[in-house]
């Protein structure tokens, strides 16, 4: 469709008018960024010029009490594909600190509904499963179960399959549990800073191994649980970020001294510096053993 | 039911500046291919029974025809039109199609072995007069698939063009017709202007006694048949100009001037009916240049029901700029296949045909080009057809024309030159 109806009135309104004839309403608010044309399909694309929107996730930043995170679309790419959640989970007695991180895949249609549905639908799973007082790992395997189905329910027929990435971070007070499919990565940046997981990709290429949609078959993900040595960071991140940072040691360099969100933001900040290519997606989650206050030794900057 | 899928193969990165797309729209059908579909169907046999046909060639269009009659399934609706100068319906007795049974196939095999060969030749009346049935079977049977094979051995000399065209284009969307010529007098031009206009095959036939089984063969595969009337529907931006929209498997056919009008951006493009198959299409499109991370939809690709508006797949065709020389400047391994059938089918055309006006350099450099990139591509058929017409050297790839060819082989590297063959190596796999 190249004409709509004027939001205000209703009267017909052709493509490419910033103001309705009849009544004099702005149109130009739902237009397309580039040809004007109040013509913006539910995918994205103008049906007028064909330029994809740009959309509200250009970037994001989300802040929970101890943790934070930065998404950005970057330098190059048109819009945010990544998506990401946090949470707060676990019992009262036991609470733990829950993040998701899902990069869509460019190449499928609809990558940042396939992530953004991933994100929403673990991080809910997630929750309930911590709250009901299931172990991380049980609770994780389920999260991508989920995940994957709901994004494979995303497939229309006779289409391709819109895929994304996952990686999730359960932060305990003793243990941090980990579970990924696709190239996203978790990292431990503190005593003995490493990758916690291995991308499921061909080495050397992009070529993903492993995704969430419909065409991606049984989705096994890698789950990993792991017990710190001492107070650090968990790291959750696309490939916008470690393609130009993969090495641990530079990352913790840049993470540890600086509150959650000014961690994830300077991480960011490296990222489109260093070319922005594709879109970048952080999170920051502290991990301290003991109660909250034992938990801020990770900023000793911060209590000077 | 039939389920349609599609897929986009291209590079969608662009440099800076530039808005060519190729992309290559893989259209694949699958359905109940073992139960006989249950949909409505109609078929017109149409026999060339000119007097060029006599003797060994009416006989075995007689037994080809027979061959067809009995592959029909039960219940599918159909007659037999015998052609010369004019046409005449030998079976049924009236003006109609009449349903597949025991009985009628009985009467419709009496009828074909009273052909006899006499008169001219005047295709576009042939197919008129099958249209005329088709239309009347459509009222009671709409959304029936209707398939008619025409078999000619001669040059269609009783019509005048305009005639013949303004027979042709009456037939236009009313029927899929898949054509053969036997023998070495038909016209390969003639055959193919029907073929494409009607949505059909156009094979050759080298022997009559090969006849038989080739009208099984086709009978049976428009049996299979279980969508008709599917059409390709094409949107692109406002500001693009659309340069080719081209079926590339499994022959070549130029879509583009063929095109309905739905609305200012999109265009329907007729593909006939379907059964369990895959086809190919090669859609060129220029945009207008984006900046750097920019991404435009330059073409989305609907196969649809125009009559109810239903789709059956969809897939985009996407633009987007990037000043990465790796990402920008590869090209598609699928679209780089298919630009190469393409280039293959004009060589071997233009060959023959200056090779026909006399013109032996250009036809001996054509032919040999086309030689060369048939082996690259895997056109093993199509290479040996060209060593029958040149002879070539594969050491120093010099090509030289033959000076006896069969005027068989000519016709049969002709008229296979639109036939492609898939990529021999998938880059996905």
């Amino acid at each position: 469709m190249v004409s709509g109806s004027c939001p205000a009135c209703g009267t017909l309104v052709l493509a490419g008018e910033a103001f309705c004839e009849q009544c004099g309403h702005a149109l130009g608010v739902a237009g397309c960024t580039t040809c004007g044309a109040p013509a913006v399909g539910a995918d994205g694309y103008c049906e007028n010029c064909g330029m994809l929107q740009p959309s509200d996730r250009d970037h994001v930043e989300i802040e929970l009490e101890v943790a934070a995170g930065v998404s950005d679309r970057g330098l190059r790419h048109n819009r945010n594909e990544d998506a990401m959640a946090l949470t707060a989970a676990g019992t009262a007695a036991d609470t733990v600190a829950v993040g998701v991180v899902c990069d869509g895949v460019s190449t499928s249609p609809r990558p940042e509904e396939a992530s953004q549905t991933a994100v929403a639908t673990a991080a809910a799973v997630l929750a309930k499963h911590l709250g009901e007082g299931a172990d991380a790992e049980t609770a994780t395997r389920e999260a991508v179960r989920l995940a994957a189905e709901a994004v494979a329910a995303l497939a229309e027929k006779g289409g391709d399959a819109p895929a994304c990435t996952y990686v999730s971070a359960v932060v305990g007070r003793r243990q941090v549990t980990v579970g990924w499919v696709g190239d996203s990565r978790a990292y431990w940046l503190g005593p003995g800073s490493e990758a916690l997981t291995g991308d499921d990709a061909t080495p050397g290429t992009h070529m993903l191994t492993a995704w969430l949609g419909a065409d991606a078959g049984e989705v096994v993900p890698h789950i990993r649980t792991f017990t710190p040595d001492g107070p650090g960071v968990v790291l959750l991140c696309s490939d916008g970020l470690w393609n130009y940072h993969p090495e641990p040691a530079a990352l913790a360099a840049v993470a540890l001294n600086a509150t959650p969100r000014a961690a994830a933001q300077r991480l960011v900040q490296l990222a489109l510096e260093a070319g922005g290519h594709d879109n970048i997606t952080v999170l920051v989650i502290p991990f301290g053993p003991g109660d909250q206050t034992e938990a801020t030794v990770v900023f000793p900057k911060e209590q000077q | 039911m039939t389920d349609f899928t599609m897929r986009v193969d291209q590079n969608k990165y662009l440099p800076t500046g530039s808005g060519e797309v190729h992309a290559i729209v893989t259209v694949e059908a699958s359905g109940p291919i073992e139960r006989a579909p249950t949909v409505e169907a109609a078929e017109i046999i149409i026999v060339d029974t000119s007097g060029s046909m006599s003797y060994d060639k009416i006989a075995e269009a007689r037994k080809a025809a027979r061959a067809a009659i009995d592959t029909l399934r039960d219940g599918v609706h159909f007659a037999v039109v015998a052609g010369n100068h004019e046409a005449q319906i030998i079976f049924p007795d009236r003006a109609m199609l009449v349903p597949a049974t025991p009985e009628s196939r009985s009467a419709a095999r009496e009828a074909v072995t009273r052909l006899v060969a006499e008169g001219g030749t005047a295709m576009g009346r042939w197919l008129r007069r099958a249209a005329d049935l088709f239309s009347d079977f459509q009222q009671a049977y709409p959304g029936a698939i209707k398939h008619a094979i025409l078999l000619t051995d001669g040059k269609n000399e009783h019509e005048k063009p305009p005639e013949f065209a303004a027979n042709l284009a009456y037939c236009a969307g009313k029927f899929v017709c898949d054509c053969r010529g036997v023998g070495v007098d038909w016209v390969v031009a003639e055959l193919r202007e029907i073929a494409s206009t009607l949505l059909g095959s156009v094979m050759d036939i080298r022997r009559p006694e090969d006849l038989e089984a080739d009208f099984r063969a086709m009978t049976q595969a428009a049996m299979g048949k279980t969508v008709a009337d599917v059409a390709l529907r094409l949107w692109t931006p406002r500001a693009a100009k659309l340069n080719f929209v081209k079926q590339v498997s499994p022959t070549l056919e130029d879509l583009t001037g063929r095109r309905t009008e739905v609305d200012a951006l999109t265009g329907d493009y007729p593909t006939g009916a379907w059964g369990g198959e895959s086809r190919e299409y090669h859609i060129n499109v220029r945009v207008p240049a984006g900046n750097v991370g920019q991404e435009m939809r330059a073409g989305l690709v609907r196969l649809v029901l125009p009559g109810t508006g239903e789709v059956l797949a969809k897939g985009n065709i996407l633009a987007q700029w990037s000043d990465d020389p790796v990402q920008s400047t590869r090209i598609n391994p699928r679209v780089a296949h298919y630009t190469g059938q393409q280039e293959l089918a004009s060589l071997i055309q233009e060959g023959l045909q200056a090779r026909n006006d006399g013109d032996l350099d250009t036809a001996t450099a054509r032919l040999g080009k086309a030689r060369g990139i048939a082996e690259k591509a895997g056109n093993e058929e199509t290479a040996k057809l060209l060593d029958k017409v040149i002879e070539f050297d594969p050491g120093t790839g010099t090509a030289r024309l033959r000076r006896d060819v069969d005027k068989a082989d000519e016709i049969a590297l002709d008229t296979r030159s639109v036939r492609t063959v898939r990529m021999s190596k998938d880059p996905e796999a």
